[in-house]
């Protein structure tokens, strides 16, 4: 169970203040500790080298954008994170208070009890489910399953599903997807379907998020609520983002600090500003005529 | 009957019951009605059948949690229930165990079973996993035929009537109201799964198994248990078949019985519990009802009694085929479809 004694006030922009009674951030650490080092991945699918040696940091409390043209290895930096991909070297160590732990040789399923979730560049929700079963999937590593009690149902087991119900509905709350609680996800516009995407990653109380082009395929008007709600889960909640997006403006605007990938390799990394300056940086997305 | 403007819940508790309008209740009212009812009005004949339907339904319930709902193909269904039947059967025959105690035990023997023969679902799915459980299927029922000191082979092994605090279950009668008792508790047990987390985690592994693993599900141990689970449902029906028909031979548990069987989920509704029920239904009294048909008409038409078999095969292979083109969510969506003009009436949404 999620400590209620946490609490996290929200300030809309409205001036209307909600009190939430959990906190939706999972990390032990204090915001600008170390949270994740990635040190000299590399990656390779027979003969195609995706990393060439990847090192990069992030630390507790940022967004951390990854940029970098089609194929430049972003998504397989974010598999790896995950555990999705096994490098052939290197490591990634995610630090979490007391506990560290290596993840280039972990099961996805194992990264996320340790607090790391993440959304699809394509929506990989659970289609036949509806919104509220999908966030609800969202706390599987918070809950106790036992057969005979699920069997059995009244008892134990309603009690949790109650209990973590409390969890979830706030962050449909927190998301405004109320009125879509109990529609079949399949059933949802693009825009809400990615909106579920992130609660069902919120709802796992994550100490680290991974987001995979989150704005992909939207409006400017869904982008600007996207990255209102990122914002919010990184500020209101303090949740440490890593976002891959193409739109350099939302990057250059959200994120706090940049990484850039070309070929599968990190050309620059440091605050927005630095990167935009950067030649090569400029190079791998105008051409080498532009970086002169 | 009129009807609310729509359902208002003031805890989630109530959300999360099963029935959750006067309507649900009222119709939940009738079928109790009519449960009790039918073994009165039944004839013998048709008691049988009524039976056979409960029995099938356990069945059914059981392959719908690892092919509707997990998404699992499994054409092993034959071989769980002669897992359950001989388990149970040979546990009394033999032992001399008692009845209840021989059907717990096949429950969980099966289950273990199932897990084992799941197995390969660990790195399969899909068609190859199917494959992997024609296997299954295939060798158990040989070793059920070869393995003569424990299942008599190729003889039929006899069970004896159960006795059940000192009387004899023998009529039709008594067996209807066992079995309706089995029903119950499996239609509750697997409807409360799928209000759980683990019933939850298996359809998230049918829908999309990698986010489910993302998630946190360890997708290999969800199979197995998915696996288990279902073939300790199936392992119920196959005891209490040994039980009920008092013959258990391995001809009863065939590949046919489980393509049958993989039917029933298909006209029922996959991943449903209630289809899973309807589809046993159907597909148990249609073969009924094409024998009867075909007794009247023998004089008629004296040619086609003689291929009852083949009409028989023909018909439920058009029924599979047109379900699955007009009506893929089979029984159960046809009966919701129903449900909602009712309520809806006089508008069309």
């Amino acid at each position: 169970m999620p400590d209620a004694g946490t609490l996290c006030v929200g300030t809309l922009a409205l001036g209307v203040s909600r009190a939430y009674r959990f906190n939706l951030n999972g990390s032990r650490l204090e915001a600008g500790e170390r949270q994740l080092a990635i040190e000299d991945i590399r990656l390779a699918f027979g003969g195609v080298q995706a990393l060439r040696g990847v090192t990069d940091e992030v630390r507790q409390g940022e967004i951390h954008a990854i940029i970098g043209p089609n194929g430049a290895g972003k998504t397989s930096l974010l598999n790896c994170i995950s555990g999705l991909y096994r490098p052939q070297q290197g490591s990634i160590r995610f630090f979490d208070g007391d506990r560290d732990h290596e993840l280039t040789k972990a099961a996805p399923s194992s990264t996320a009890r340790w607090g790391i979730a993440r959304t699809f560049q394509n929506i990989e929700l659970f289609q036949h489910m509806t919104v509220l079963e999908n966030l609800m999937l969202g706390r599987h590593v918070h809950m106790h399953h036992r057969l005979w009690r699920s069997l059995l149902f009244v008892g134990p087991a309603r009690e949790q599903e109650i209990g973590q119900r409390e969890l979830v509905e706030e962050v449909i709350d927190f998301l405004e997807i109320q009125a879509v609680r109990s529609k079949p996800v399949g059933s949802l516009a693009y825009g809400f379907q990615k909106r579920v995407e992130l609660g069902r990653a919120l709802a796992m109380q994550p100490a680290l998020l991974l987001l995979d082009e989150p704005m992909a395929g939207m409006n400017a008007e869904e982008k600007e609520d996207m990255a209102r709600y990122i914002l919010d889960v990184n500020q209101l909640a303090g949740i440490t983002v890593i976002l891959i997006e193409h739109d350099m403006g939302v990057v250059m605007d959200i994120s706090d600090s940049v990484s850039v990938l070309d070929f599968g390799e990190l050309v620059a990394s440091g605050s927005p500003d630095e990167v935009s300056q950067h030649p090569k940086v400029i190079e791998a997305y105008l051409g080498e005529a532009a970086a002169r | 009957m009129a009807t609310a403007t729509g359902i208002y819940h003031t805890n989630y508790r109530q959300d999360l019951a099963l029935r959750q309008t006067r309507a649900d209740w009222v119709r939940l009212a009738l079928l109790v009605l009519f449960v009790v009812v039918a073994p009165f009005v039944a004839s013998p004949y048709w008691l049988t059948i009524l039976n056979l339907v409960g029995i099938a339904a356990i069945g059914a319930i059981g392959l719908n949690i690892l092919t509707g709902f997990t998404g699992l193909i499994s054409l092993g269904q034959g071989a769980f229930l002669a897992v359950g039947a001989y388990t149970s059967g040979i546990l009394v025959a033999r032992l001399h165990w008692p009845t209840p105690l021989a059907i717990v035990a096949a429950v969980l023997l099966t289950g273990v079973v199932g897990a084992v023969i799941g197995l390969p679902a660990v790195r399969l799915k899909g068609l190859y996993l199917a494959i992997a459980t024609l296997a299954a299927q295939v060798m158990i029922i040989y070793l059920v035929r070869t393995w003569d000191v424990v299942t008599g082979g190729v003889d039929s092994l006899v069970v004896p009537r159960p006795e059940v605090f000192g009387t004899t279950i023998r009529s039709d009668f008594i067996w209807y109201w066992v079995i309706l008792a089995f029903v119950v508790v499996a239609t509750l047990a697997a409807l409360n799964l799928f209000r759980t987390g683990l019933g939850r985690a298996f359809v998230a592994i049918r829908d999309q198994d990698i986010a489910a693993d993302v998630i946190g599900v360890t997708v290999w141990k969800y199979k197995l248990w998915s696996f288990a689970i279902s073939s300790g449902f199936v392992g119920l029906a196959g005891a209490l078949l040994a039980h009920y028909r008092s013959i258990v031979t391995w001809e009863r548990f065939t590949i046919d019985v489980s393509i049958t069987y993989l039917a029933m989920i298909i006209v029922g509704g996959l991943g449903s519990v209630a289809g899973s029920i309807y589809g046993a239904a159907f597909m148990t009294v249609l073969p009924a009802l094409i024998q009867r048909a075909g007794q009247a008409i023998r004089d008629v038409l004296p040619g086609l009694s003689q291929q009852l078999p083949a009409v028989q095969l023909g018909v439920f292979g058009l029924v599979i085929i047109l379900f699955l083109i007009f009506e893929p969510r089979g029984l159960a969506r046809i009966w919701e479809r129903i449900r909602d003009y009712f309520r809806l009436w006089p508008f069309r949404y």
